[in-house]
């Protein structure tokens, strides 16, 4: 993904596409895409992830985390005409700073604990957490399932995001 | 600012923002909240990784055979598109930009509501409403209920009422079985962002009567 968003590696791009593409047009079916729009939604987010390549912060997110986030507010926005609002980005892009390879590794390996908690749920509870994520049950909803062990990724994040304040102090007052 | 508030989106509420199903008005006080708040940014983006996770582990449907070639084929054109979501609406003062974006990036137009409170509706349609309430310090919001639930940030001063104190940032989450006058802090004046599903009940009659002229 660096290799896209630095040197707009397409060859890079091609191997996304071939990982994701798939798993994008089944995520897009089962959260209720007709299966004629399917590909055009694949198409739009794939798109997507090429032009926003820049926006993309591997010291925050995982490709999986932000390829979902781009194909759910691509979903929205054809549900909604006016879709949906969005926090204020951090100005990430304003630091020159290389990510932390420290926090990029932590990040992932949290990501891989949280994919294997999924894995090992039993199959009713997988597919309420499933559903709440597809987009199919209310927020009411969600409050009674129980849901992922989120703990330790958050904290993860949280020290991310410390860090990235702490830079932001020391650029304004340079 | 971060340090001080109390008072967050619980997960229930950021799992379905994340996956688009909130109601367009608690999806602004969460927007909003995010941008004011280091924690729940935290835990939205933990969320979305949980999504990611969704993903990852769904099963793969085949493409058709030109898919992948017209994708490929077309990121050439593809830069210039206009990307709504990088030009944001940036903030302007106590309002973080979600707000100023629900405000089309003009000055709130207040509206008097009776007992010095005003207010300004941001958002209205059949998901519910979203407004920006203004409460002189010191004074408090007319007695109601909710037909079901209420999402209050603070953006400017505070408020108690009988379930706690709100400062700057925090949440307060009533549901229908909550009746509270909400009491606006000595000091700055408090300006709320609050949304709701279902109209607001005043309990004294003079409010009711005035709610379909003020589209409470
Ligand atoms: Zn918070
Ligand atoms: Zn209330």
């Amino acid at each position: 993904m660096l290799a896209i968003r630095d040197q707009r590696d397409k060859r890079a791009f091609a191997q996304l596409f071939d990982h994701f593409a798939p798993r994008l047009k089944g995520f897009v079916i089962r959260s209720g895409a007709a299966p004629g729009q399917a590909e055009d939604i694949v198409q739009d987010v794939m798109l997507s992830v090429w032009r926003k390549a820049h926006l993309f912060d591997p010291e925050r997110a995982q490709v999986s985390s932000w390829i979902y986030q781009i194909a759910r507010n691509r979903q929205i926005d054809i549900a909604r005409k006016n879709g949906r609002p969005l926090p204020e980005a951090l100005k990430a892009e304003e630091t020159e700073t290389e990510p932390d390879a420290g926090q990029v590794l932590a990040l992932e390996q949290e990501t891989d604990v949280l994919r294997e908690a999924l894995n090992r749920l039993n199959p009713d509870q997988r597919e309420m957490i499933e559903k709440a994520y597809l987009g199919e049950l209310s927020h009411s909803d969600i409050a009674e399932t129980t849901g992922l062990p989120l703990g330790t990724i958050k904290s993860r994040i949280r020290l991310g995001l410390e860090r990235l304040r702490h830079e932001l102090k020391d650029l304004r007052q340079e | 600012m971060t340090e001080r508030i109390s008072h967050h989106i619980p997960d229930a509420l950021m799992a379905s923002y994340v996956a688009g199903t909130l109601p367009k008005p608690f999806a602004l006080v969460v927007a909003t909240h995010v941008s004011m708040c280091d924690s729940c940014r935290a835990n939205y983006l933990a969320h979305q990784a949980a999504g990611g996770a969704v993903l990852e582990n769904i099963a793969e449907e085949p493409l058709s055979g030109d898919l992948r070639d017209r994708v490929l084929g077309a990121l050439d054109d593809a830069i210039d598109l206009d990307d709504p979501e990088t030009d944001e609406t940036p903030r302007d003062g106590i309002y973080p930009g979600p707000v100023m974006a629900a405000l089309k990036g003009k000055a709130p137009r207040w509206k008097s509501i009776g007992g010095g409170v005003r207010q300004c509706i941001v958002d209205m349609g059949r998901e519910g409403s979203a407004r920006l309430l203004h409460i002189p310090a010191g004074r408090p919001v007319p007695e109601h209920s909710h037909g079901g639930l209420e999402l209050t940030l603070v953006l400017q001063g505070g408020f108690s009422d009988t379930t706690g104190h709100f400062d700057v940032g925090d949440v307060e989450i009533a549901n229908d079985e909550l009746e509270h006058i909400p009491t606006a802090d000595p000091g700055d004046d408090c300006i709320c962002l609050a949304a709701t599903d279902a109209p607001l009940r005043f309990s004294g009659l003079v409010p009711r009567i005035l709610q379909p002229l003020f589209a409470i």
